[in-house]
């Protein structure tokens, strides 16, 4: 009885599906497979980026990082919140306690006056997280363009390609090219975004944040701070605040995958002393005595 | 099975003997994965994700039950308080990589057990039950599964369980009921991730309690074989302890080589970055994917994409999901050969290598892809070799097939040769 209806049931699918599959065939067949777009055809993968915490080895460039938040602080902050990260996270960059705490001293935080129990603006304590920008959302989207600037700390994790997409995106921004405009003229920039072909629908709401050689001053030591230079340090920097621990997990692995390995041979040796005994000798021919 | 020549347990000290009497713990052990526990002596290294299955059930509880010291089940903080584990809490980040991957190795895994049995059709009798309550498990993994990957509170989390619980709303009539009535409102929102976490924290026992129905009713047949060829005679079996103590000592080594390597070094491939973005109702992601172990039913899923007949198309596809694994449950009687694997059956055999497999791979391809062509019409077509595979071809080639011939018993196919064997008893098991 279950193979008729199960034969039946079978069919039943099997026809269905395939109904669909002749009406998208048809339409395939007379409108072709779905149009082409700016999208498809102008986007671009990141370019690849280098840096000291990639690989299984990899650790933080420390010196790079304090770079990296240095443009953050510089430029970015305007705009970007970083709401993940603490002042006092700034101790694992190299900071001394003191460092940290003149760091977390030279942002205004919201806070509450201890007096008049009214609202204002205080110097950031090391238990402080960084600030927003903006009072909230609404003022956020009201000062760039109805787009709200997302918040930076999970950014390396949050986008395909991680720290290298925002190297790109940073460095990525130019006029659009005449051949997208020849091709798709309705895909025309629209006033107030800005054309950049490694954001995933080629135009974001984000005005180039680095523009100059020498925006953000480095201390002496540092290299050049070209545009490239800044973007790569910032992108540093933002993959240590998507995950501070990444380093210490790199470093765990390797004695955990080590005694792994030890474990996992000696369970191998154990196992085939355990089977000598009753695995055959040789590969036994039917009809043969077996050597045991 | 207590095969007559199965090693009794004899307790060796007072205080054993003592238990013994009093709660035969050590005796059930002995019995079930000790040596008083006989087992087919040719068992390949494809019966070791059994033991590797109930491995990761109990590594995915001890570290979820780490996590829910520390998560927050409210959509206002579900998100930061992940955070904060993975930056605050000591090697929170260690337990809830451990946890994550911990899900896609314990499906893949589970995926190698079953497609195990898909071979050498483990699901026959007199294995019917172990195989229905295996399918059970599978089904109570996902539900946990699914559950479990919303509590983070990310995008994908959020806009998963949009979609998978708005598959409901295709039933006709009360299907908006329904889902209103599990969501606890209209859309995903604080009720809904409570009683996600509730049900999360839950299942895994639930698992755990049918996974001891699995390996009880597992031990009433004995393991099958290779060769499909049941015990016949003490010859064939070896007590499980120390052999396959010892072989899946070595198989859980291996696995927890590759897992490591996975969790060290690259614990974010199986998951999707959008997760690592707050869940926002307003934002809808470019393209919703489930986690990677439902990309196949997924595909089934989206494959229907055309009204059939008066039932619309939606409907069809919540249909065709449900039922893709549905028709696993009724396998045992489908499938009617008198042989167990596949190796001695030829015609299967084709169909499984060059059908079934790459029929799944297509769907799991297709599941993880955006719903555009020409993936759209990959899926139909895979979608429909799948139903055809299980409910048309396989009863259909065991009436016609003509099965190679198989080796007299286990020892037989071990050693080449069996001091009992008997010209002519060669009979199809
Ligand atoms: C003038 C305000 C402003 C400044 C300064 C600014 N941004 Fe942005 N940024 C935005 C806005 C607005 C968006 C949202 C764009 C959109 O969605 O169209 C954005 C988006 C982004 C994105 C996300 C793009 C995506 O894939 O969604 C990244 C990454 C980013 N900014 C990095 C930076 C970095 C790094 C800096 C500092 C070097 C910076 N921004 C400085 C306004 C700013
Ligand atoms: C939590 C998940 C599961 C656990 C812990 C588990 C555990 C086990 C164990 C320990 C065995 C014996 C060793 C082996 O044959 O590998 C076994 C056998 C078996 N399992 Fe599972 N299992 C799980 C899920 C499933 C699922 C999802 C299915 C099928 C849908 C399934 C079907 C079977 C069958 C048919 C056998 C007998 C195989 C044979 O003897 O040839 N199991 N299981």
């Amino acid at each position: 009885m279950i193979r008729p209806i199960g034969i039946l049931a079978g069919l039943f699918f099997t026809l269905a599906v395939l109904w669909s599959f002749a009406n998208g065939a048809w339409i395939a067949a007379t409108e072709g497979l779905g149009e082409a777009t700016a999208e498809h055809e102008f986007h671009r993968a990141p370019e690849p980026l280098h840096l000291a915490s990639d690989g299984v080895f990899g650790k933080f460039d420390k010196a790079q990082v304090q770079r990296g938040y240095q443009v953050y602080k510089e430029v970015c902050s305007a705009c970007h919140s970083l709401k993940f990260v603490a002042f006092r996270d700034l101790a694992q960059l190299g900071y001394n306690p003191a460092q940290v705490k003149a760091a977390a001293a030279s942002w205004q935080v919201p806070g509450v006056d201890p007096n008049t129990g009214e609202a204002n603006m205080r110097p950031g304590l090391p238990t402080d997280y960084f600030p927003s920008p903006y009072p909230n959302k609404i003022a956020a989207a009201a000062a760039n363009n109805n787009a709200i600037p997302p918040d930076l700390s999970l950014m390396a994790k949050a986008r395909h390609g991680g720290a290298a997409y925002i190297h790109s995106l940073l460095t990525g921004f130019q006029p659009q090219p005449a051949e997208l405009l020849e091709k798709f003229p309705a895909a025309k920039t629209p006033p107030g975004l800005h054309y950049n072909p490694y954001f995933a629908n080629l135009n974001l709401a984000m005005a180039p944040p680095l523009v100059s050689e020498g925006q953000v001053t480095y201390g002496p030591g540092n290299p050049k701070p070209t545009i490239d230079q800044m973007s790569t340090d910032v992108s540093a920097f933002l993959a240590w605040t998507a995950e501070p621990t990444l380093a210490k997990r790199h470093q765990t692995g390797w004695p955990v995958l080590g005694f792994l390995l030890i474990a996992t041979i000696l369970a191998y040796l154990a196992k085939q002393q355990i089977w000598a005994a009753v695995k055959p000798k040789k590969k036994a021919v039917t009809g043969s005595k077996s050597s045991d | 099975m207590s095969f007559p020549w199965a090693r009794q347990y004899e307790p060796t000290n007072g205080l054993m003997k003592f238990l013994d009497e009093k709660l035969p713990l050590p005796r059930l052990v002995y019995d079930a994965i000790g040596a008083g526990y006989p087992v087919p002596r040719n068992l390949s290294y494809m019966w070791n994700f059994g033991v590797l299955a109930g491995f990761c059930l109990v590594l995915q509880i001890i570290t979820g039950v780490v996590l829910a010291m520390h998560y927050a089940p409210n959509s206002l903080v579900a998100f930061s308080s992940t955070e904060h584990i993975m930056r605050d809490v000591n090697w929170g980040w260690l337990m809830r990589y451990a946890h994550a991957n911990g899900a896609s190795f314990f499906f893949i895994v589970v995926y190698l057990h079953i497609f195990r049995g898909f071979f050498y059709s483990s699901y026959k009798a007199p294995r019917e039950m172990i195989w229905l309550l295996g399918v059970v498990i599978f089904l109570l993994m996902m539900a946990t599964a699914f559950m479990g990957y919303v509590l983070p509170w990310g995008q994908m989390s959020y806009w998963g369980a949009k979609v998978i619980t708005g598959l409901f709303g295709a039933i006709p009539l009360v299907g908006e009921p329904i889902q209103t009535w599990l969501l606890g409102g209209f859309a995903p929102d604080n009720a809904a991730l409570n009683r996600f976490f509730s049900l999360h924290f839950l299942l895994p026992f639930v698992i755990a309690g049918v996974v001891i129905l699995h390996i009880w009713a597992l031990h009433i047949p004995g393991s099958s074989n290779p060769t499909g060829v049941e015990i016949k005679t003490e010859a064939d079996t070896i007590p499980f302890h120390p052999y396959y103590t010892a072989k899946d000592g070595y198989g859980l080594g291996v696995f927890l080589l590759i897992y490591c390597a996975v969790l060290f070094y690259l614990p974010n491939y199986m998951g999707h970055p959008d997760n690592y973005i707050e869940a926002n109702p307003l934002s809808t992601p470019a393209h919703i994917v489930p986690e990677w172990y439902f990309w196949p039913f997924y595909a089934i899923l989206r494959a229907f994409t055309s009204d059939f007949f008066i039932i619309p198309a939606k409907l069809m596809g919540v249909l065709a999901m449900f039922s893709a694994i549905l028709v696993w449950f009724f396998l045992p009687w489908l499938d009617r050969s008198p042989v167990r694997s596949g190796h001695y059956r030829p015609l299967f055999r084709k169909f499984f290598w060059f059908g079934l497999i790459p029929a799944m791979a297509v769907l799991f391809y297709c599941g993880g892809a955006p719903a555009e062509e020409p993936f759209v019409m990959l899926s139909q077509l895979a979608t429909a070799y799948y139903f055809l595979h299980f409910l048309v071809i396989l009863p259909l080639v065991s009436s016609i097939e003509k099965p190679e011939p198989l080796p007299y018993s286990i020892t037989e196919a071990v050693l080449g040769t069996d001091k009992q064997a008997v010209l002519g008893e060669n009979t199809a098991a």
